[in-house]
């Protein structure tokens, strides 16, 4: 990940902040412009929450570059409440124990690292609850 | 930018983090053809914990301090200053705290710096911070130690060299604090025993010589400083937390100075989680918070080599009881039946001990 693209995307990666439409009360994660459900263009400043469930989930055995050394790896559409679902990676998780409904909370953690000298990319994992 | 007359500072909101990852002693011992009985005897040390490959100094910081802003009920906004204190922080240009500050949200009106001491740098980060806050130039101040330090391939190092994160809210509310802060004390010289020239990955240490002249003479002298500063004596503590670089040294510069094995226990986490380094002190003390009851007096006196060691008496109060359950105990992530005993080649895959390919 290039470094601009990196520090634009911290405010969700980071802290998971959202918007909430003033009108109708959507919160949309990452934050846009213009409210997908109502056409609004006012929204409040929220976050998202940082525990959800598994809604569904995949495990990646053959990765893309960057990610080679993490295989297999899973990854998820975690619903965190409020109508938001997020795809986010699943760490600290055999692929066996992955099951739909699973309960996980967001830390945060290394997503990647651009080689040895790279800038390193810091968001958010899901990690189950026991 | 003062704020008027300090009453007392101390600490408001506390957190640890430690990964799930451990390897035993012997799955050390038996690649390297050691003898690990003699390990587990007479360094007491049983495992340690290992930080995953997507966990690192900055990550496991971040955790720690969101448990102690959960626990103050602060938000990261109030927080006016950062210190990170680390052998192991993933850069060697670009601070740690910066990613902390911004991921808790304490940006941008915020004083931030990475501190490095050896294992005492998290203390530092305490010592600092708390200072700002009884100067009254900030009104919450964050300290955190936090390490993912190594140790050679074979090295005596290896088996104790571990992971962890502890993070100190400081402030001057006393409605706010839990842990005030009655004396600090702290002791340094010029002592060569143990270093990590530029560019080098591994540390060197000059064996026996880190015990003696090093760890117990600054751990004594600043211990006997501190309580002679208080007037105060062991038995007048309900806890005691020594910096661990592995099992044994901490319980006997406890048990020479007259400290009981029963006050030296509950913050004494090394057997089980290594030597989380910058971390090690801190992560006892959070131990011994998640227990201490109203009234009880701490003493924690951190160390690092080069070296020295800072030194603090706590008092607990009331409030404790209000804020332990509002984030994860120190001793349930330690003991967590969520945790993961690797081989020694996965091991050596996730701390990085593998040359590969360059990309
Ligand atoms: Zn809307």
């Amino acid at each position: 990940m290039s470094s601009p693209r990196n520090w634009r995307g911290m405010p969700q990666r980071y802290r998971l902040e959202a918007a909430k439409c003033k009108k109708c009360g959507k919160v949309l994660f990452p934050p846009r412009l213009v409210c997908p459900e109502c056409h609004g263009r006012e929204f409040e400043p929220t976050h998202i929450g940082n525990t959800g469930k598994v809604e569904t989930f995949t495990v990646i055995r053959v990765a893309p570059s960057g990610f080679t050394d993490q295989a297999p790896y899973a990854v998820a559409i975690v619903n965190v409440g409020d109508g938001v679902r997020i795809l986010c990676q699943v760490a600290d998780v055999e692929p066996e124990e992955l099951a739909i409904g699973m309960p996980v909370k967001l830390e945060f953690r290394k997503v990647q690292s651009d080689g040895e000298s790279g800038v390193i990319s810091y968001g958010y994992k899901a990690v189950p609850v026991f | 930018m003062g704020r008027g007359q300090i009453d007392r500072v101390g600490i408001v909101g506390y957190g640890a983090y430690i990964p799930r990852n451990r390897i035993k002693v012997e799955e050390i011992a038996k690649v390297w053809g050691a003898d690990a009985p003699s390990y587990k005897k007479g360094l007491m040390l049983q495992e340690k914990s290992v930080p995953g490959p997507d966990q690192d100094t900055i990550t496991m910081a971040v955790e720690a301090a969101r448990y102690a802003l959960k626990r103050a009920g602060v938000g990261g906004q109030k927080v006016g200053a950062v210190y990170v204190g680390s052998e192991s922080h993933p850069y060697a240009v670009k601070p740690s705290g910066t990613t902390v500050a911004e991921a808790i949200g304490a940006v941008p009106d915020c004083h931030c710096a990475d501190f490095e001491f050896a294992c005492k740098a998290g203390s530092e980060g305490m010592f600092v911070a708390m200072g700002l806050v009884k100067s009254g130039e900030i009104e919450y101040g964050l300290g955190i130690g936090a390490d993912t330090s190594q140790g050679a391939p074979g090295d005596a190092l290896e088996y104790s060299a571990s992971a962890g994160a502890a993070a100190f809210l400081f402030g001057d509310k006393q409605e706010q604090i839990i842990a005030e802060c009655h004396f600090t004390h702290s002791y340094m010289t010029d002592t060569p025993d143990f270093w990590r020239r530029e560019y080098q990955f591994y540390p060197r240490h000059a064996s026996r010589f880190t015990g003696e002249p090093a760890y117990f003479k600054h751990s004594l002298g600043c211990s006997q400083a501190l309580m002679k500063k208080a007037g105060m004596k062991p038995k007048d503590f309900a806890h005691v937390v020594f910096h661990q670089p592995n099992g044994k040294f901490p319980m006997n510069v406890g048990l020479m100075q007259g400290f009981t094995r029963e006050q030296i226990v509950t913050g004494w986490l090394s057997p089980t989680l290594g030597n989380t380094y910058s971390g090690a002190s801190p992560i006892g003390l959070t131990a011994i918070l998640d227990v201490a009851k109203p009234g009880e007096w701490i003493m924690m006196v951190s160390y690092g080599s080069g070296a020295g060691s800072d030194g603090f008496v706590w008092k607990v109060t009331e409030r404790i009881n209000a804020v332990r359950d509002l984030a994860p105990r120190t001793r349930a992530q330690l003991d967590s039946n969520r945790k993961k005993y690797l081989d020694y080649g996965t091991y050596a895959k996730f701390r990085g001990k593998i040359k590969k390919l360059a990309h």
